[in-house]
């Protein structure tokens, strides 16, 4: 980045950088200081359609895994994660990464994230749901709004670190076969900029705004996933969604799982701890790990859509809910270690949670698949890296757990820049001409979208229904028919999404054409979801189905599913090996269930 | 809007006013009416999101996580700067409610305002820990007491939504004062107890664009949508500049640190 210019008989600003990172949240973040820290020497281009303290970082809550208490260790962490993803989990990586969260987070608290502390200054860490001991560190309940800044702030650091902030990001630059930069658009002038990179990491998060009810943030739309998906890089393992199972109804906006891990609790409209029915229970001695309402997200989502239809949950003005309790917490543990929380409920909901407890529901709050990448969060795209919640590195397997995800921001997203920096030392710059003709070619087809004449199609009608359709299809359970419906409807969706109309021709902040350019991302992850769900006849995590196809098949079903992008039709789906190392495929057992497989696994140990 | 919300819109109608402005085809920013209906629970930002899905796909502005964490949606509504997303229609009707961007910023389009500079700010006060003893990774973290933490905490909430800027009559009047927020920034990083940079940011405090550039209008800690009260930040600077001030004066050196400063970190 030695210098921007506009290059002869081009309307495309040329940016020349050694690495080019889409994304500005947690892991684009962290990549970038890794890289910074690897080699100073590299100029890294920080590409974001946000200002980073906007990234989707920001609104985690609850905290992020890492095991410090002497009573924990490793190998616990391991064994939840990967029993907590149904063994779909590629376990050499989740080894890699249990072995470097605690490393991860001690970096996070050199630099200033103020995470919360003991009273003898240690820092203090909570329960949370399918983790055996405490293992998350937590700053109070806006533990990603504090990682994030932090990171944001350390990153002003590094003098070779140039932002771009508000570039939306269009299209990646492939020429010779490997990725060599990206297209990005300024939002500020609608005037477009090449990027040349000799490595490209993406960390664009999630794809949640695919779906109806959900707690992502407008941002969410998965750009990241269909601009590698489109070059050929598959996606893995799209039909495992996660629900959070406490949301608002509505809106979906999360209340934490940090409530629960502080001791809130579940109850349906009369008042009974339905958990203890599912599996869970039974409810006392209560708060106890592994255990009700500190289960596996998936578990517990799926509980109540069984009340749901059950009839034993509380009408709301926004549709069927639950209560969770936080009452008997008091207020001064409320205001301490929930604050935002209370904000939430008063605010948006006139609850005070001190006196009543808060309705939710779940929503759409994490996508599990992602772009594959391997344990060096390479893609098999040469010069393509990807970290973070659009990546599938092979940790969250079929249900993450909560509070492994901020932690994957740090691990994979330090391993990100690390390894882009030596992809980046390692070769040279295609010639810039090939590049610009791409990137012109990529200015041509968007602006298409703007002066296109003769559609009728409103980008907001199609977005609402595509999200309609995820939900009805693709939800906590799901039916083959369903799903095809679904898979029906995006193919239509698509087909219309060529007769857009925009009401902005503008191009300076034409918001209109940015949200239009998302919507075909979102489309397209919406299709490799749909896809892969109705090919996996089977049910694992947060995939489950009631057709037939209700329970685990390991004989079938023990690998991973990969979409692969086909221009002119639905994606080609097929499947890769699920690496196991140490933990056969078992039972999943919470509750009581849970303690004595436990307690035998214990003593068959003792007794070898 | 979110899609869930288009379902559930009810019959009362607000009539919101909102400032356009579009640099290629506009002279000069003019409000534009619109009829928004609306239901008890719809924030002014799903108001906005009605208009731009369903009236006037030509209406811009940022907005993102919808919980008043991201710092994105900052405008003046009815005349005072709020976030969109918490702020609701129901208090405003029958209307006309006015939509305005935040005032004293350029605007760039529509309700979008410049962040660059607010941003530069940012970068200009050291905003990152400059331990006052380096410490390895191997050695973990550095202990801090919840009492440590509490000198700090607050300062460092800011969702940097730039609501105190728009309610601060000394950043209207110069646009470098280093204003509340990045003052408040500031001393989130010279009031923990791991830092050791005190000096160097007090060097920021003492001029002309720092700390006494406030006139203790205190607005800026009333607009504020997440308790930062950098009103006090401000002022615990003042404090602490003007003892640094008469230090000098008699010729002693100064003392780096702030109140917050005095723990030891080991």
């Amino acid at each position: 980045m030695h210098y921007t210019y506009r290059l002869k008989g081009s309307a495309v600003n040329l940016l020349e950088a050694d690495i080019a990172i889409v994304g500005a949240g947690g892991a684009g973040l962290r990549a970038a200081i890794a890289a910074a820290e690897a080699d100073p020497g590299l100029a890294i281009a920080l590409v974001s359609k946000v200002y980073p303290m906007r990234s989707h970082t920001v609104a985690a809550e609850g905290g992020s895994a890492a095991v410090i208490q002497a009573n924990d260790s490793l190998d616990d962490h391991f064994h939840d994660t990967v029993a907590g993803g149904d063994w779909l989990c590629d376990q050499d990586v989740v080894d890699y990464f249990v072995a470097h969260c605690t490393e991860e987070m001690v970096q996070l608290e050199h630099w200033g994230c103020p995470w919360s502390r003991k009273a003898d200054g240690h820092v203090n860490v909570r329960a949370f749901g399918g983790m055996k001991i405490e293992r998350t560190w937590f700053a109070a309940d806006k533990s990603g709004f504090h990682i994030l800044h932090t990171l944001f702030q350390t990153s002003i650091k590094y003098p070779s670190i140039h932002r771009l902030d508000e570039y939306f990001c269009v299209d990646l630059i492939v020429e010779d076969g490997r990725c060599q930069g990206v297209v990005a658009i300024e939002i500020a002038t609608g005037e477009f900029v090449l990027v040349a990179a000799k490595a490209v990491i993406i960390a664009t998060g999630g794809a949640g705004r695919v779906f109806l009810q959900n707690t992502n943030g407008g941002i969410v739309t998965g750009d990241g996933m269909a601009l590698a998906y489109r070059h050929g890089v598959p996606l893995r393992d799209m039909e495992f969604v996660q629900y959070h199972p406490t949301c608002m109804p509505g809106t979906g906006l999360l209340f934490t799982e940090g409530c629960r891990g502080e001791g809130a609790i579940l109850t349906n409209k009369d008042g009974y701890r339905y958990l203890q029915d599912y599996g869970l229970g039974p409810p006392d001695p209560w708060p106890r790990n592994k255990a009700m309402e500190l289960g596996p997200r998936d578990r517990i989502s799926q509980a109540f859509w069984h009340e749901e239809r059950e009839g034993r949950t509380i009408t709301t003005a926004q549709g069927e809910a639950v209560h969770l309790d936080l009452r008997h917490l008091g207020v001064r543990k409320l205001h301490e270690r929930l604050p935002q929380i209370c904000e939430l409920a008063e605010h948006f909901l006139g609850i005070n949670p001190a006196n009543e407890p808060i309705p939710v529901r779940p929503a759409v709050h994490y996508t599990m698949g992602g772009i594959v990448v391997n344990l060096e969060t390479a893609s098999p795209l040469p010069g393509l890296f990807a970290a973070g919640e659009c990546a599938s590195v092979g940790i969250h397997g079929a249900n993450r757990l909560g509070s492994n995800s901020l932690s994957e921001l740090g691990v994979f997203g330090k391993m990100a820049g690390i390894k882009a920096a030596a992809f980046a030392r390692s070769v040279a710059a295609a010639p810039i001409t090939a590049l610009q003709r791409q990137a012109q070619d990529v200015e041509r087809r968007m602006l298409s979208l703007i002066v296109a004449d003769g559609g009728a199609e409103r980008p907001a009608v199609l977005r609402d229904e595509m999200a309609r359709s995820m939900e009805a299809g693709c939800g906590i359970y799901r039916l083959g028919a369903e799903i095809q419906a679904t898979c029906d409807r995006i193919a239509t969706l698509k087909e219309r999404y060529r007769r857009l109309h925009l009401d902005d021709r503008s191009q300076a902040w034409n918001t209109e054409w940015l949200g239009a350019i998302e919507l075909g991302y979102q489309l397209d992850v919406a299709e490799a979801i749909a896809h892969s769900a109705i090919n996996r006849r089977e049910s694992r995590g947060a995939h489950q189905r009631l057709d037939g196809f209700d329970s685990r098949d390991d004989a079938s079903f023990l690998k991973h599913t990969l979409a692969h992008y086909r221009p002119d039709g639905p994606p080609l789906i097929d499947y890769s090996p699920v690496t196991i190392t140490r933990s056969l495929p078992g039972k999943r057992a919470y509750g009581a269930e849970g303690e004595r497989a436990e307690k035998i696994g214990k003593e068959t140990s003792h007794a070898a | 809007m979110p899609p869930n919300a288009a379902a559930s819109v009810g019959s009362r109608e607000i009539e919101v006013e909102v400032l356009r402005y579009r640099s290629d085809t506009d002279s000069r920013p003019v409000p534009q009416a619109y009829r928004v209906p609306f239901t008890y629970d719809m924030s002014v930002l799903q108001g906005l999101q009605y208009i731009k899905d369903h009236l006037d796909g030509t209406l811009s502005f940022r907005w993102s996580c919808r919980m008043a964490i991201c710092g994105s949606c900052g405008m003046m509504i009815g005349a005072e700067p709020k976030l969109a997303c918490m702020t609701f229609l129901r208090d405003y009707h029958p209307g006309p409610l006015r939509i305005e961007p935040l005032t004293h910023f350029p605007i760039e389009r529509d309700l979008v305002v410049t962040v660059g500079g607010f941003v530069k700010k940012i970068e200009s006060i050291y905003p990152y820990l400059i331990p006052k003893t380096p410490r390895r990774l191997d050695e973990g973290e550095y202990l801090q007491t919840p009492m440590q933490l509490a000198q700090f905490e607050s300062f460092s909430d800011c969702i940097n939504c730039m609501l105190c800027y728009a309610a601060c009559p000394q950043f209207g009047e110069n646009p470098d004062f280093i204003g509340p927020g990045v003052m408040a920034l500031l001393q989130r990083y010279n009031g923990d107890s791991r830092d050791g940079a005190q000096a160097t940011r007090m060097e920021l405090v003492h001029t002309e664009n720092g700390a006494w550039s406030c006139t203790a209008v205190g607005y800026c800690s009333e607009v504020c949508p997440k308790q930062v009260d950098p009103a006090n930040a401000v002022n615990q600077n003042k404090t602490k500049s003007a003892i640094d001030f008469f230090l000098r004066f008699l010729g002693r050196p100064a003392r780096s640190g702030g109140a917050a400063s005095d723990g030891n970190a080991p």
